[in-house]
């Protein structure tokens, strides 16, 4: 079923009352963590309602995050490509990628809850930077779990956290990548709830989490609405991508335009494509497409960047696939990097590897989209990618080894 | 009542032996677990006896058609998490458990809010769906949760996930102190009981402990499986003097 978007009906409401987005989403956590999701969603409900909550959370996204990031016209890219890009540029945030929004929410609601730590997962390290970043801002204790082999992969982020003040602990079980960072920070979590805030860093997870990390994303959307209307005498673009992994830069670009003509598309990498799977599964505390055996047990996903190399999905993205308001495209990791190269040769901005899995579709997609309007959400910037790029491009095997066809 | 247990694929070959000799040590019932990938309320002992477990090739039906072939007369209740009966389907996992002789299921990341459609399932083919009662819940959720629970309530003794502890937790009897208030069903406690001690004082309270990671840790640390059912017998010695 597809649905042609015509009128303002917005097709990204909030979840029902059991936390679901059509028949995906919900609570599916261990017991002892049943009262802290209750409470979490009580108190976010609360503060995104109390304008003096939203107000703050505004003026540190304004006056700490550096926000609002323009929308950058990319004229060489475009008349090269034949159809009008044009970049959100959230890779010029403070901390360089957009989870910077997501982080100042959740530390601000933890503090307000009277939490005086804060646990993260991370992938690539930049939704940990981004919580250590908030936790040294606000004066909080933070453990940042990542995968042991993302630790070698992204050995300047690690440092980044540490200079930051937070405690980075090496996950290393399963793959020891992200999925196995989000197992060992909801252990933590289960340990110490009474204390602890788990600041998750994607559309995932149990309720409220999928909701209330789109809602603090949802800026992005909103500001590249009305930066697009600006640029394009009130129009909308006639595209809007984003790449997904757990999916939180998506759904914050796509809330901004959910309710227009703008098509949505996600991109996933090959190796980690849930959506393209379609496989209903349970994991890390929601019902989601996830990639599993016929068993059910959970598979390793394989990608170049870091920060999408996860199994599963947030339920929204299966919702709006299920429903057929956005869909989801995949791209390989060959493709990626021709994508990286493009966009610094003839824009001069290096993008993060997740984010250049979207300008990959557009390439490959450039028929499709020809004489069209795309933007694209620029998710972060490659300062953290450039040594892993150089040494798979010198061809040294340990690099290679990352890549998959 | 003592429930010890016994992950389904270690040690690889042997585990099944298991299932008997715990029962021959004097075991009231015995919980099988099934591994799976990402168990988020295990600690690092049961993780690794998953891990091994899988790289060996152990699966639902595997375990399922091994547990079938035991000769035990009590009960037994598996244990695993949501995907693996999600992923089976709900009624065709409720109706392989009947037929592995498994009467109960502990399912620890499908709570109260999320457990209907499973639990209708469960009760048509006969399984009893137990339910966790953790420490952190208040006494009406104590009440609801206990009001679902089939067979017996599963008291979580601590605010944490699985492994030894060498103090047994004051949340342990706590929580089935006021299990025990709510209730008049079984109260069986688990979670951090790690010696015959520690059991024997937490049944004082409750009507039973499940112990796993002190089992299991025995065998990774080399420990053969008789000296796994050597543990089993000195824990029931313990609870017998209660």
């Amino acid at each position: 079923m597809t649905v042609t978007p015509t009128d303002t009906t917005s097709f990204m409401p909030d979840p029902d009352e059991r936390g679901r987005f059509g028949e995906f989403g919900g609570r599916f956590v261990p017991e002892t963590l049943v009262p802290a999701c209750a409470e979490l969603e009580a108190a976010f409900v609360e503060a995104w309602a109390d304008a003096a909550f939203t107000q703050e959370f505004h003026e540190l996204l304004r006056t700490y995050a550096g926000r609002p990031c323009p929308v950058t016209v990319c004229s060489r890219l475009s008349s090269q490509l034949g159809f009008r890009v044009l970049l959100k540029r959230e890779d010029l945030n403070h901390t360089g990628s957009h989870k910077i929004n997501n982080v100042l929410g959740q530390a601000l609601l933890a503090k307000r809850m009277g939490k005086k730590r804060l646990v993260a997962e991370t992938g690539a390290g930049q939704h940990g930077v981004a919580s250590a970043t908030a936790a040294a801002l606000m004066g909080m204790d933070c453990v940042v779990y990542m995968g042991e082999v993302d630790i070698k992969r992204q050995a300047l982020n690690v440092f980044r956290m540490r200079l930051l003040g937070a405690e980075v602990r090496s996950a290393m079980s399963g793959s020891r990548t992200l999925k196995d960072a989000v197992n060992e920070a909801m252990r933590d979590w289960v340990a110490t709830v009474a204390t602890t805030h788990y600041c998750l860093g994607s559309v995932m997870g149990p309720h409220p989490y999928p909701w209330m990390v789109r809602e603090f994303h949802r800026v992005i959307g909103d500001e590249a609405r009305a930066q697009c209307a600006e640029l394009l005498d009130g129009e909308v673009p006639d595209y809007v991508v984003a790449c997904v992994g757990g999916g939180s830069n998506a759904a914050g670009i796509f809330s901004g335009f959910a309710d227009t003509r703008a098509r949505l598309v996600g991109v996933e990498p090959a190796g980690g494509a849930a959506i393209g799977r379609a496989v209903p599964g349970v994991v890390h505390g929601s019902k989601s497409y996830l990639m599993q055996d016929e068993f059910g047990q959970v598979q390793e996903a394989h990608s170049v960047s870091a920060g999408l190399d996860y199994p599963g999905v947030g339920p929204e993205h299966a919702h709006l696939a299920q429903i057929g308001r956005a869909r989801y495209e995949s791209v390989t990791d060959a493709e990626v990097l021709d994508a990286f190269e493009l966009l610094s040769h003839t824009e001069g901005i290096i993008p993060a590897l997740e984010p250049a899995h979207g300008l990959a579709w557009m390439v490959k997609a450039k028929d499709e989209l020809a004489g069209s309007t795309v933007l694209l959400n620029m998710s972060g910037r490659g300062d953290k990618d450039v040594a892993q790029v150089q040494a798979i491009l010198d061809g040294d095997p340990e690099a290679l080894s990352t890549m998959r066809p | 009542m003592l429930l010890p247990y016994v992950t389904g694929g270690y040690p690889v070959d042997e585990w099944p032996r298991l299932i008997e000799g715990f029962a021959a040590a004097g075991a009231d019932a015995i919980e099988i677990g099934i591994p799976f990938s990402d168990p988020v309320m295990d600690g690092p002992t049961i993780q690794e006896a998953s891990s091994i477990a899988l790289a060996h090739g152990s699966n639902p039906t595997m375990v399922l058609d091994r547990v079938a072939e035991a000769d035990v007369h009590i009960p037994l209740i598996a244990m695993t998490y949501y995907n693996i009966a999600y992923r089976m389907g709900h009624n065709r996992f409720a109706d392989r458990l009947v037929q592995a002789g498994i009467g109960g299921a502990i399912l620890p990341d499908l709570p109260l809010e999320e457990v209907d459609d499973w639990a209708a399932e469960a009760d048509r083919a006969g399984v009893a769906t137990v339910m966790l009662a953790a420490p952190t819940a208040d006494d009406d959720r104590l009440v609801r949760v206990a009001t679902r629970a089939r067979g017996f309530v599963y008291g979580v003794g601590l605010v944490g996930i699985t492994g030894e502890r060498a103090e047994l937790a004051a949340s342990a009897t706590e929580i089935a102190g006021r299990l025990k208030a709510i209730t008049d069903k079984p109260v069986v406690v688990g979670l951090g009981i790690s010696n015959p001690e520690q059991a024997a004082e937490v049944s004082q309270i409750a009507d039973g402990v499940v112990v796993a990671s002190a089992i299991i840790r025995r065998m990774l640390e080399g420990g053969s499986v008789d000296d796994a059912i050597g543990f089993v017998a000195r824990l029931r010695a313990a609870l017998d003097e209660v």
